[in-house]
């Protein structure tokens, strides 16, 4: 079957039910290994134990940004292509990306209570993160406010796109500005900056939660569907009423 | 497994982690059984798709 096909949301629904017991299956095996390896990590020689947070904060912040790219790659499939599933997987991955956004923030202040005496400081990292949430709770409020779905698709999609601004200033914004975030440390010019024996592990939690992510976001653009469907019914009713 | 002075921030950070995502689960999970008892209604009641109307009447 073309590729194409799987546009088709009938086609698609089918291919979740059968995708999802696998992707289901590798997400478990996957944080069995991760949660594994993070308790046999040693502790940093300058942070301790709190260096476990790591591996909950560090693959958050990467589904927080990646949910919006995804976001903004599914808006450019509503506004040029108008593919019929870019608008779910968009709606889909909002309440996702919204979600790992909070636990980022949620453990970047737990880690940082210890590590720099405060919970919270307005530099442009924590700042662009926390614009982050506050753009995602606004998409998810649009979503539900204008009923037609195709309406708020293309509504949305504008306003996701001029979001996207915030991404590369998320990433850049320790090398920018003065900030009390540590510079990146993984994915850098010249090689991580961890240690094997502290990055294998923070690598095996960043498979797992990915693989997490894209468990999540596969099964609320079924759900998504459906919703559309029951919605598509209930009109019908309404009009054979009338 | 001994996690040194600042073990209540370590325990409270994975606690709310666990949290977010049992979450997340539980709403696509409770999404998914509300959406399909609302679909089982509607098809009790004889209601059908154009699509499934469509696919129905072909041999």
């Amino acid at each position: 079957m073309p590729v194409i096909d799987y546009a088709n949301p009938s086609r698609f629904v089918a291919l979740a039910d059968r995708v999802l017991p696998w992707l289901m299956g590798a997400t478990l095996l996957a944080f069995a290994l991760g949660i594994w390896s993070a308790y046999l990590a040693p502790d940093d020689y300058q942070q301790g134990a709190t260096v476990k947070i790591m591996f909950i904060h560090v693959p958050a912040a990467w589904l927080g940004t990646f949910g919006w790219v995804l976001m903004s790659a599914a808006a450019l499939g509503t506004l040029v292509w108008r593919h019929p599933l870019a608008d779910v997987a968009a709606k889909a991955a909002a309440p996702i990306g919204a979600a790992f956004t909070l636990m980022c923030l949620v453990t970047g202040s737990l880690w940082g209570r210890p590590m720099w005496g405060t919970y919270w400081v307005w530099d442009a990292r924590l700042t662009s993160v926390l614009v982050l949430f506050i753009m995602y709770l606004g998409v998810i409020a649009l979503w539900r406010t204008i009923e037609e779905p195709a309406r708020a698709a293309k509504v949305v999609a504008v306003l996701t796109l001029v979001g996207a601004i915030n991404i590369p200033i998320i990433k850049f914004s320790v090398d920018w500005w003065n900030t009390l975030h540590q510079p990146a440390s993984v994915l850098r010019l010249g090689g991580s900056t961890i240690h094997p024996t502290i990055l294998l592990p923070l690598i095996t939690a960043l498979v797992a939660f990915t693989l997490l992510f894209l468990t999540l976001h596969l099964a609320a653009m079924r759900n998504e569907i459906m919703r559309r469907r029951v919605r598509t019914m209930l009109m019908m009713q309404a009009d054979a009423r009338a | 497994m001994d996690l040194g002075p600042h073990a209540a921030f370590i325990v409270t950070a994975y606690a709310a982690a666990i949290v977010i995502v049992a979450g997340l689960i539980v709403w696509v999970i409770a999404d998914r059984r509300h959406l399909a008892r609302a679909l089982d209604e509607l098809d009790a009641q004889g209601i059908a798709r154009r699509s499934q109307g469509a696919s129905k009447e072909k041999p």
